[in-house]
């Protein structure tokens, strides 16, 4: 009974840890600067004053974008000094590494099809050899 | 002879490796149980291509594989999914040293698309097969695995739906 209700109560709090995580990327992703300044870090880290400058916005205007991706996960950001530099967040990495986890799994399918070609080929030729010799 | 071929173990399944080795370039790496000179043939042959490029699990169809192996010589992959409009794929072939190392361009992309690399090694009688693709461009690449995350996404978000629905359901029995 009790580990029943533990399953639901962890799946739940998955659930809504995910669907919260969910709102704010769709959140974070619905404004275009947004989207703009996520593209811009792809190429290269930058600093709030760099991304406003770029986007022709005011430092707080920005600084307000900036807070709403790092909300979603997608952006960190840290300072040194006096300047704060934005970077992807860990979520585009992890992003990343399951995008290539998806790709090795489709060589892999792949791969275990052409092991049976050349095994089918190994064993015609053996086949064939025999003939040969005859 | 039958009873030593019943005594064979059954060929080891290796494992296949992915990575994004620099900003540009991702690599594949596999060992495949056969000599380089028959799995050149499997590659170059489309006879033989036709018949592993397109696991069953992945719902598509391989309508059509043209491919003239050598230097400068062109191919063409067309593929179907149910219910949509068939894709081609097509490049040039930059090197074609047989058995050993096979360079193709893929130019079905907007701008300059990734140049592929696969080379055969064989040792002991298999053969390790490195493919390694090159963008033009960091941008390209993260791109391409961009338009695949995003897919992935929403893969991702049906399956929450799903859960949504079981719990929605469970929750209204108790």
């Amino acid at each position: 009974m009790h580990a029943a209700n533990g399953c639901v109560t962890i799946l739940n709090q998955m659930v809504q840890y995910y669907a919260a995580r969910f709102d704010a990327s769709f959140a974070a992703l619905s404004d275009a600067t947004r989207r703009g300044v996520l593209e811009q870090l792809g190429r290269a880290d930058a600093s709030i004053t760099d991304l406003a400058d770029k986007f022709h916005m005011t430092l707080t205007g920005m600084k307000k974008h900036v807070g709403v991706l790092e909300q979603a996960g997608l952006v960190t950001t840290e300072k040194v000094g006096r300047v704060r530099t934005c970077r992807l967040g860990r979520r585009r990495l992890e992003e990343e590494a399951a995008w290539i986890e998806s790709y090795r799994q489709l060589w892999d399918a792949r791969f275990d099809e052409l092991d049976k070609v050349v095994e089918e080929l190994k064993r015609k030729e053996k086949v064939d050899g025999r003939h040969k010799k005859k | 002879m039958d009873a030593t071929r019943k005594n064979e173990p059954t060929p080891m399944k290796h494992r296949t490796t992915a990575e994004r080795k620099s900003e540009r370039e991702l690599v594949v790496t596999r060992t495949i149980n056969g000599s380089a000179r028959l799995v050149f043939e499997a590659w170059t042959r489309p006879e033989l291509f036709k018949q592993w490029w397109v696991p069953k699990s992945f719902g598509l169809s391989l309508l059509s594989f043209d491919a003239d192996v050598r230097v400068g010589g062109r191919y063409r992959l067309v593929f179907s999914r149910e219910g949509s409009e068939p894709v081609a794929f097509y490049g040039r072939y930059l090197e074609v040293t047989p058995h050993s190392r096979l360079v193709w361009t893929n130019e079905e992309g907007d701008d300059g698309g990734a140049v592929t690399t696969v080379t055969f090694e064989e040792k002991g009688g298999k053969t390790l097969l490195v493919m390694h693709d090159l963008y033009p461009s960091k941008e390209a690449l993260d791109d391409a695995i961009a338009s695949g995350s995003t897919s992935g996404f929403s893969e991702t978000f049906d399956q929450l739906e799903e859960l949504l629905i079981t719990l929605g359901a469970s929750v209204g029995r108790s």
